[in-house]
C-alpha cells in the first residue's frame, strides 16, 4: 500500500530515515512547510478546500479563526492517520478517515462554542464544513497514508499554513475594500471619506471571493511561471 | 403545495450551494472541464443530496435534537445529543455514496470510468454536508421540506457545473492571458455568473 502511496525517490527516503536519524528540521522538512505556501499552495495550485474558502472571509477574524481550526484540525488528524496507517484496510480507509476528522471537528466546534461563541455563530455551519474540506482528506489520502509521524505533522501545518494565508490575504482586501476596516477596526481615516471615498459594498458580496482569488492566482501565476497551465 | 414550490425555486436559484455558498467548489473545478463528466457528476450530487437531507432530517428530529428521544420514555426527555450531528451525517452520507458508487459501476461503467476519483470524494464534497447542516439550520417543519430542499439544491448545483463546463469548452478556443489560463479564468468566470445569479436575490418568494 506504501508503494502506492509515495513515489519511488520519496520512498528512498523514508528508508533513509529509518537508517539513520533525520534531524527534525532537516532541508526536506522544512520544504514540507514552506511548499505549500508558494509553490504547492493547496487553494491556487492543488485545488483543494475552496469550498469553505471563500464564504468566510468577509472580515479578518473569522478568517483567522477558521485558519486556526483547519490547522488543528490538519495537524492532529493528520498525525492519527500516519499513526494508524498500517491497520486501516484499504477498503474502508475513507469511512475511517472521516470518522477521525469529524471527532477532531467535533472537539475544535465544542471549545470555539465554549470560548469565542460569537465567532463560532459567524462561522455558522463553515466549521462542520471543515469535515468535508478537500484539504484534509486530500492530504491525508496522499501524505499521512504513506509517511512516518512528524513528516505528516509537518505536512499538515504546512497546507493549513497555506490554506490560512490565502484566506487571510483575501479576507484582508475584502474587508479593507469592502467596509474600511481591519479586524473591526477602521482603518480608513476619516479625512478620505470626506472627500468623497466611498466603501465598495461589492466586495462584501459573494461573487467578489471569487474573483479576488482569480487575480491572486493570476499574480502568483505571472511570478512563478512554472505553474502555467497549459490549455 | 405553493410553499414547497417556493421553497424549490429558492434552493435551485437563490440559495444556489455554489454562487452563494460556494459548496462543492473543489469537484465543481475539477471536473468540469467537459459537459458529459460534469453531467455524471452532477446527476449524482443530486441523487445523494436528494437522499441523505431527509434521511439527515429525520435522524435529527427523532435522535439528536434536545429532547427528540422523548419517545423512548420520560427519563430520555431532556437527552440533547445535538454535538453528535456532525458524525452522524458525515457516516449516512458516506455510506449513500458507497451505494451510489456500486450502482454507477454496476450500470454505467463508463460514467465511472470518467468520473474516477471524484465520485467517492462526493462523500467530501461540501455541498452534500453542506445540505444537511442548512437543513439543520433552517428547522424544516417537516420531512417533506427537506426532501424538497435536498432535490432543489441538487438542481441548482447541476446546473452550476453545466454552465460552467459549457464555457470551459467553448474559452478553449480564446486567448486568454497565460498566467490566468486554467484555475485563474475559471474562478473569474465564477465569480462573474455569481453576480448574474444575484440578480435572482430580488424575488420575494
Amino acid at each position: 500500500m506504501e508503494a502506492n502511496k509515495t513515489t519511488p525517490e520519496k520512498k528512498t527516503s523514508i528508508l533513509f530515515v529509518n537508517k539513520e536519524r533525520e534531524p527534525l528540521f532537516s532541508k526536506k522538512n522544512r520544504k514540507l512547510l514552506s511548499d505549500p505556501m508558494d509553490d504547492n499552495n493547496p487553494i491556487t495550485v492543488q485545488v483543494l478546500g475552496i469550498c469553505s474558502a471563500l464564504a468566510i472571509t468577509v472580515q479578518l477574524k473569522p478568517a483567522v479563526v477558521m485558519s486556526i481550526s483547519v490547522m488543528a484540525v490538519m495537524a492532529a488528524s493528520n498525525v492519527i492517520i500516519s499513526l494508524l496507517r498500517n491497520l486501516i484496510p484499504n477498503r474502508i480507509r475513507i469511512i475511517v478517515q472521516l470518522v477521525v476528522v469529524a471527532s477532531m471537528v467535533i472537539l475544535v466546534d465544542q471549545i470555539l462554542r465554549a470560548y469565542a461563541y460569537d465567532v463560532s455563530k459567524e462561522l455558522s455551519i463553515f466549521i462542520g464544513l471543515i469535515i468535508t474540506n478537500c484539504i484534509v482528506m486530500g492530504r491525508l489520502e496522499a501524505f499521512a497514508l504513506g509517511n512516518g509521524v512528524w513528516k505528516s505533522f509537518l505536512d499538515g501545518i504546512g497546507n493549513a499554513a497555506g490554506y490560512g494565508l490565502i484566506l487571510i490575504l483575501v479576507a484582508f482586501f475584502r474587508e479593507l475594500l469592502g467596509s474600511g476596516k481591519l479586524f473591526g477596526f477602521q482603518v480608513i481615516p476619516d479625512a478620505i471619506y470626506e472627500l468623497g471615498y466611498v466603501n465598495n459594498g461589492l466586495m462584501l458580496l459573494s461573487p467578489m471571493a471569487l474573483i479576488t482569488v482569480g487575480i491572486l492566482i493570476w499574480i502568483q501565476r505571472s511570478r512563478n511561471r512554472t505553474l502555467i497551465e497549459k490549455n | 403545495m405553493e410553499a414547497y414550490l417556493n421553497l424549490f425555486v429558492k434552493s435551485i436559484f437563490i440559495e444556489n450551494m455554489i454562487f452563494a455558498y460556494f459548496l462543492g467548489m473543489c469537484s465543481y473545478l475539477a471536473v468540469s472541464k467537459t459537459v458529459k463528466t460534469a453531467v455524471g457528476l452532477g446527476l449524482a450530487v443530486i441523487f445523494v443530496l436528494a437522499i441523505t437531507v431527509p434521511i439527515n432530517f429525520l435522524l435529527d428530529t427523532y435522535l439528536l435534537q434536545p429532547g427528540a428521544l422523548s419517545w423512548l420514555g420520560a427519563q430520555y426527555a431532556d437527552l440533547d445529543l445535538s454535538f453528535l450531528s456532525f458524525i452522524m451525517f458525515i457516516a449516512v452520507i458516506a455510506s449513500m455514496v458507497q451505494l451510489v458508487e456500486m450502482v454507477v459501476e454496476k450500470f454505467a461503467p463508463a460514467l465511472y470510468g470518467a468520473l474516477g476519483i471524484f465520485l467517492p470524494l462526493i462523500a467530501v464534497n461540501c455541498a452534500i454536508l453542506g445540505g444537511s447542516l442548512f437543513m439543520q439550520q433552517k428547522d424544516f417543519p417537516g420531512v417533506a421540506e427537506s426532501a424538497v430542499y435536498g432535490l432543489g439544491s441538487g438542481i441548482g448545483w447541476l446546473l452550476a457545473i453545466l454552465a460552467i463546463a459549457a464555457i470551459r469548452e467553448k474559452i478553449t478556443y480564446s486567448n486568454v492571458p497565460a498566467p490566468l489560463r486554467g484555475l485563474g479564468i475559471t474562478f473569474i468566470i465564477t465569480g462573474l455568473m455569481a453576480l448574474g445569479f444575484m440578480s435572482f436575490m430580488g424575488i420575494k418568494l
